[in-house]
């Protein structure tokens, strides 16, 4: 962990109580409960953390061995990560987010990076978690008559057969 | 279609600032450009709002060439999904290939030989000048500038040529391996790279002369799709859109990775931020990654192109298989699927500088062979993303000009 990566961790656990971090091959991740991820990345952001590189969720539904870092939140299935980088400094930093069903619920960054808006109606998409204050919270990528969250650990490979369903627009009734 | 018009029109998301609120006026009309139109190049779809010519908003769609990329990635090992990464941005397959056995490698803490690093880094230069000879070739396709598109896609079949005498295939390359590439480079190979090395400046000062001060392309591009360096920021650009707009992030400077750190070149900025700006940058990158190349092959360093035998990842050559009892062995069990890498339950996220932007892949491992998450960052998303917001106040025509310099590739966007 480089010395300004502990600086800005020291200073997140001055002002919101000691959270879990971890390092792996010199990357370092700091796990913060839903109920503080705004503003955990708000102050983040004005620590100089200033690009959002990308938002995305890891199902841990069938994961076997939970690695350390996720110890403190065992048993949670899904594992945000908001991926923050420095434009000044290139350092990184990564902020997992750990929520669990029914209705896996967090508060939107839209409002700090604009970058989150489609990365985020991703997630929605793609998993199925709620984005609380997002502008536009649609599906981005599967068509809207879709119900299922297809990147779930519990949805198939193969599907479950709704493209059959899909409306056929044909040329006489369009 | 009228259908999805009227869908589309509802799902403009609701005015709230009195300039938009004239956005909902009878005299506003609503075309449909794309998903299939020659000018999206792929398949993806705009809605436009329209005021006469002018651009008064754009409801960007994606999603028409959604595969599932990320689902196929759970169900594919490390080595066969460099198959899939060929088909997310298929303007630069090769570099692709070097993000992803990037990105795992760093998972499972392979250093690779320097011998492979040089190679890599030459393969993705040269995906970087294919990708920006067509990204720009195509900008001056979609303002009218045709022998342009030429020059850049003669170049574009000299690179096809090369990648195809290193790894047999053109177009989808699927080179890399975990630990290694393929197929070791040859003095062939290198033979053509030093030809292309020779040839290539001219054509490119020719491309120069064409259009760089042309007068149509250049009113047609300057002070067009205008991004400020806080929105590129905030918008999350990276890239020669961010560069063009005065961030001077380039990840082959900031977290030098493979061979970088030993070649001197340079980042390529602009501060206008439009159209303009993004074709000069790119313009300006070919010549910077040429120089890489021509650093990187008069000095491949000798010895194994994969990593040892001992790291049980990338299959030994065949000699050692056939006479030796531990390539054998090594051989076998790396064919097995019980006995194959040792993955970490961890995960790592690992970017390189892809001809977009970044392009980083986030890599959960649980032990097997197989990802358990292969979450793709791609470039082309976020530099869709803001396409509304350079687009507004600008006339149709202009929705060519910033779509082809913004170099949203689909099938990328998508995954």
């Amino acid at each position: 962990m480089s010395s300004s990566v502990a600086h800005v961790l020291a200073e997140v656990a001055d002002h919101f109580g000691n959270l879990h971090s971890s390092e792996f091959r010199g990357q370092t991740r700091v796990v913060v409960p839903e109920s503080q991820s705004l503003e955990v990345c708000s102050f983040l952001k004005e620590q100089g953390f200033d690009f959002l590189v990308d938002v995305s969720c890891v199902d841990y539904l069938e994961y076997r061995d939970p690695p350390m870092q996720m110890r403190s939140c065992a048993g949670r299935r899904y594992g945000l990560m908001y991926l923050l980088a420095s434009t000044m400094t290139n350092r990184r930093l990564t902020v997992r987010v750990f929520l669990d069903d029914p209705e896996p619920t967090v508060r939107s960054v839209v409002p700090l990076w604009e970058a989150a808006n489609w990365l985020e109606r991703e997630v929605w998409d793609l998993f199925g978690i709620q984005f609380v204050g997002h502008p536009d919270l649609r599906r981005l990528v599967m068509p809207e008559e879709f119900s299922a969250h297809p990147l779930r650990k519990d949805y198939p490979l193969q599907g479950r057969g709704e493209r059959h369903n899909f409306p056929v627009i044909t040329r006489e009734n369009s | 279609m009228v259908q999805s018009f009227a869908t589309a029109e509802r799902r403009l998301p609701p005015a709230s600032d009195p300039e938009s609120a004239a956005r909902n006026e009878d005299y506003l009309w609503t075309l449909n450009f794309g998903p299939q139109h020659p000018a999206t190049h792929t398949t993806l779809r705009l809605v436009l709002k329209l005021e006469g010519e002018r651009v008064v908003d754009a409801m960007p769609e994606m999603g028409y060439l959604h595969s599932g990329f990320e689902k196929i990635g759970e169900h594919l090992t490390f080595n066969q999904y460099v198959t899939v990464t060929d088909r997310m941005n298929y303007i630069s397959p090769m570099a692709n290939n070097v993000a992803w056995h990037h990105a795992v490698e760093t998972l499972l803490g392979i250093e690779l030989t320097p011998r492979c690093k040089v190679i890599r880094t030459i393969i993705a230069e040269l995906a970087r000048i294919s990708d920006h000879l067509l990204c720009n070739g195509a900008v001056g396709l979609d303002t009218g500038a045709f022998t342009f598109f030429l020059y850049g896609f003669y170049q574009r079949e000299v690179i096809y040529d090369i990648f195809e005498t290193l790894c047999g295939a053109r177009f989808t390359n699927s080179y890399t391996r975990v630990g290694g590439v393929s197929q070791d480079i040859t003095p062939l190979v290198i033979e053509q790279i030093r030809t292309f090395i020779k040839k290539f400046p001219k054509t490119l000062d020719d491309m120069e002369r064409l259009l760089t001060r042309n007068r149509i392309f250049v009113d047609r591009t300057k002070g067009v799709g205008v991004l400020t360096r806080d929105e590129a920021i905030r918008r999350g650009a990276t890239g020669p859109v961010a560069r063009a707009s005065g961030v001077p992030r380039d990840l082959r400077k900031d977290e030098p990775y493979l061979a970088y750190a030993d070649y001197d070149f340079q980042i390529c900025c602009a501060t206008a931020g439009d159209c303009y700006a993004r074709y000069l940058v790119r313009m300006q990158e070919m010549r910077e990654s040429l120089r890489i190349v021509a650093q990187a092959v008069e000095n491949i360093p000798a010895g194994p192109v994969n990593v040892s035998m001992d790291q049980r990842t990338s299959k030994p050559d065949k000699q050692q298989v056939y006479s030796t009892i531990e390539g054998t062995i090594s051989h076998f069990e790396l064919a097995m699927s019980n006995r194959g890498f040792e993955v970490p339950c961890e995960e790592s996220y690992a970017a390189i500088e892809a001809p977009n932007g970044e392009l980083g892949f986030y890599i959960v491992g649980d032990g097997n062979e197989t990802a358990y998450r292969a979450r793709c960052r791609p470039p082309s998303v976020l530099n869709f993303a803001m396409f509304p917001h350079l687009i507004r106040g600008h006339t149709l025509s202009d929705v060519v000009a910033v779509l082809g310099s913004l170099n949203v590739i689909a099938a990328e966007l998508d995954r």
